[in-house]
């Protein structure tokens, strides 16, 4: 008997474009924070099938996930990395059997659980009490093991006083808790976790790391989808970097984040949304696009650490009498939120009204203001402490190098000595005379 | 977040580990025959969709399960008065309420099973999504959910035969034959029209018009004797026509569908089937496209 946990050999999964049809009229009544994750599936699959100009293999059909084959052992702790669309959501939904391969196999040994359900099958007119016996069976588990469970769940879920009242009055952090509460008794022998799904909901994403950190120091084997570097590093020793649905490099977590850093893979320095339906925000605003270019107006993703970067995004205004402001969330490559700029004194922000339309709003990142290295950008809209419209996070990455010379340089030629950003400051220097 | 994982669950699994169930996932092409020890081994699941799907139904209403009995209730009504008073539609010696709501259980079942199995998939999209289960438990929960309504139903059929002077024979036990055949019937045009919808949602619209014509073109507000011996078997090609026949047969007492019986069932075996050959066709499509 070997101590196989997952062996996957070849693994295949080709997608007919035009066989992603979404209908948006259909929807669960589960609130925003259960259907972030949804709506993100379907941004990613929309990825998949702009992949397409690219490929060479047709034009209606692409390789969301193509020749994938690797080996888990039981108690390992596997990151999986790659940019959005390179198919990392759909081996995951292979292996969880939600979706099947086309090509290749396989198998598992042992209780899959995944991050990915928690909550599903929710129903808001159900009360408290009922939804926990239900999202239990969803989860695969018995009855029995459920009564004997309850009263724990219901402990570790802090919603003991609403416990027969109906979902729909609960509030979405309360939902989220009861959720996480059910699914951390369900003890699966291998945890598959998609991190990338759980953005925008900073409660479901706190939650996510925190299972991630119990499970690992558990010893279970675990399977785990980010875009954090710095969460991939503290808990996985190994990590597959994905690329276009294929294998780029499989081996210690180090030097494969090392690798895809360099690499310039990560990097993607537009992002865009042909069809509405499946563009992230939901009924007042949706995101068109987020790109970066120079001053050129050309989109690149590599700048001259001194020149400007215009970051950009457009969107759709649905609907009217909003008063929205847009925001970028810069990070560096470890997940560290360098600065956040918003365009609360942009001078041709109406104030009020915005006529439904497309907008684009622009941000300029002056030269010699950020420090060499790689950006991840999130852009979001809003209206101030009332909403949060759209948000797409790590929308795009782009990196800035240093030339060498110039800029805040100046004839200093060795390595620079750190910091997040690397600004352009006055100095004064005078003798003081004595 | 301190988990409370028992210590003793963990210790289990890793003594077991042996034992732990392999699961080959591989692609799935043309016919693959049902799994039916899988689809028992999520018998609990189906247990709370159908479950689920009672509860949700009647939440927020003044009357609750009333509305079980209320329905093919009036229903029997306004077709007595319309059909067998105005109208005088022959029903066969009996009296025309009970002749009429001995045909409307069967077909409530059955129109209700079709509805709900259509658009069980749509309906549990999120489930698709993001779990795995045998998809089938899915429009077999929707047939199942409208046998408890009938069951309802059926205590004022009783109270109706009684009323009418009508005494259940041993015969009534023929029912339980009939109503397994009206989910079996119900089943294969759900298993064509869940797996259909997933792609169009046409179906969504076409099903009330569907119903209202699958309504006329069986036995309900008339008998099926109105119609010359020569289309019987023709007739029978509704399988609805043979099963509320026999319904009327097992209840009160007309004369046994013969012919038409043995049509009705062949045909609902090969809807059945081909039922499920499509359902299992498209299904490994399902997460992609709904």
């Amino acid at each position: 008997m070997s101590n196989t946990a997952i062996k996957v050999d070849n693994l295949g999964k080709l997608y007919r474009v035009g066989q992603i049809v979404s209908y948006s009229t259909l929807r669960e009544s589960i609130t925003d924070a259960m259907l972030a994750p949804f709506r993100r599936i379907r941004s990613d699959r929309k990825q998949q099938e702009h992949a397409i100009d690219a490929s060479p293999s047709g034009r209606d059909t692409i390789w969301a996930l193509k020749n994938v084959s690797f080996e888990i052992e039981h108690g390992n702790a596997v990151g999986i990395i790659g940019r959005n669309g390179a198919g990392k959501s759909t081996l995951l939904k292979i292996l969880t059997r939600i979706t099947t391969p086309t090509e290749g196999y396989a198998e598992i040994y042992g209780r899959v659980g995944s991050l990915l359900e928690v909550g599903t099958g929710f129903h808001s007119e159900l009360t408290g009490r009922e939804n926990i016996y239900l999202n239990g069976a969803v989860l695969g588990m018995k009855r029995r093991e459920i009564d004997l469970k309850f009263d724990e769940i219901v402990e570790f879920s802090g919603v003991k006083m609403f416990i027969d009242t109906p979902l729909k009055r609960y509030s979405s952090g309360m939902q989220v808790r009861l959720a996480f509460a059910v699914s951390a008794y369900l003890e699966p022998d291998i945890l598959v976790i998609d991190e990338v799904l759980a953005v925008g909901d900073n409660e479901f994403q706190k939650r996510c790391l925190g299972k991630m950190d119990e499970v690992t120091k558990g010893g279970r084997t675990v399977l785990f989808v980010s875009h954090n570097m710095a969460a991939v590093k503290a808990f996985c020793q190994r990590t597959i970097l994905l690329e276009q649905g294929e294998i780029v490099m499989d081996g210690p977590t180090e030097e494969v984040i090392k690798y895809y850093l360099s690499s310039g893979l990560h990097n993607q320095a537009e992002r865009k949304w042909d069809d509405m339906n499946n563009a992230p925000g939901g009924n007042v605003v949706r995101l068109h696009s987020v790109r970066a270019k120079n001053s050129e107006g050309k989109v690149i993703s590599e700048f001259n650490i001194q020149e400007p970067i215009y970051v950009e995004m457009e969107y759709w205004v649905l609907e009217k009498g909003w008063d929205l402001t847009n925001s970028f969330y810069f990070y560096d490559e470890s997940g560290l939120l360098l600065f956040v700029s918003r365009n609360n004194l942009d001078s041709n922000r109406q104030n009020r009204e915005y006529p439904v339309g497309l907008y684009r709003s622009v941000c300029c990142v002056p030269g010699n203001f950020l420090n060499e290295g790689t950006i991840v950008i999130t852009a979001a809209i809003a209206t101030d402490a009332r909403a949060l419209h759209a948000i797409e996070r790590d929308a795009i990455s782009f990196h800035v190098f240093d030339p060498g010379s110039g800029g805040v340089r100046g004839d200093f030629t060795r390595e620079w000595p750190g910091g997040v950003i690397r600004p352009l400051f006055e100095w004064n220097t005078e003798h003081i005379p004595s | 977040m301190g988990i409370k994982s028992g210590t003793t669950n963990t210790i289990k699994q890793d003594t077991e580990k042996a034992d732990l169930p392999a699961v080959v996932i591989r692609p799935l092409r043309g016919w693959t025959p049902i799994n039916l020890r899988e689809i028992w081994n999520y018998r609990e699941l189906l247990y709370f969709l159908t479950w689920r799907d009672l509860k949700v139904r009647y939440k927020q209403t003044l009357l609750g399960f009333a509305w079980a009995i209320l329905q093919p209730f009036m229903m029997m009504i306004v077709f007595s008065l319309f059909f067998g008073n105005l109208l005088k539609v022959p029903s066969e010696g009996i009296p025309y309420p009970l002749f009429n709501y001995t045909a409307l259980l069967p077909w409530t079942l059955f129109s209700q099973g079709i509805n709900q199995s259509s658009n069980s998939l749509v309906n549990n999209v999120s489930l698709i999504q993001k779990i795995y289960c045998p998809r089938l438990i899915m429009p077999i929960s929707g047939i199942l959910t409208p046998v408890v309504d009938f069951a309802i139903a059926f205590i004022i059929l009783i109270g109706l035969m009684f009323f009418y002077g009508y005494i259940p024979t041993v015969r009534i036990l023929m029912v339980i034959p009939l109503v397994l055949l009206v989910m079996l019937t119900a089943a294969g045009v759900g298993l064509w029209l869940s797996a259909i919808n997933v792609r169009y949602r046409d179906v969504r619209y076409t099903m009330p018009f569907i119903i209202q014509l699958w309504f006329f073109a069986s036995p309900v507000v008339y008998a099926s004797s109105i119609l010359p011996e020569r289309f019987q078997i023709i007739y029978g090609l509704n399988p609805m026509a043979g099963i509320i026949e026999g319904f009327r047969w097992a209840v009160v007492g007309t004369d046994p569908p013969g012919s038409l019986m043995i049509v009705s069932v062949l045909i609902t075996i090969v809807i059945f089937i081909s039922g499920l050959y499509y359902f299992r066709r498209m299904e490994k499509t399902f997460a992609d496209v709904v």
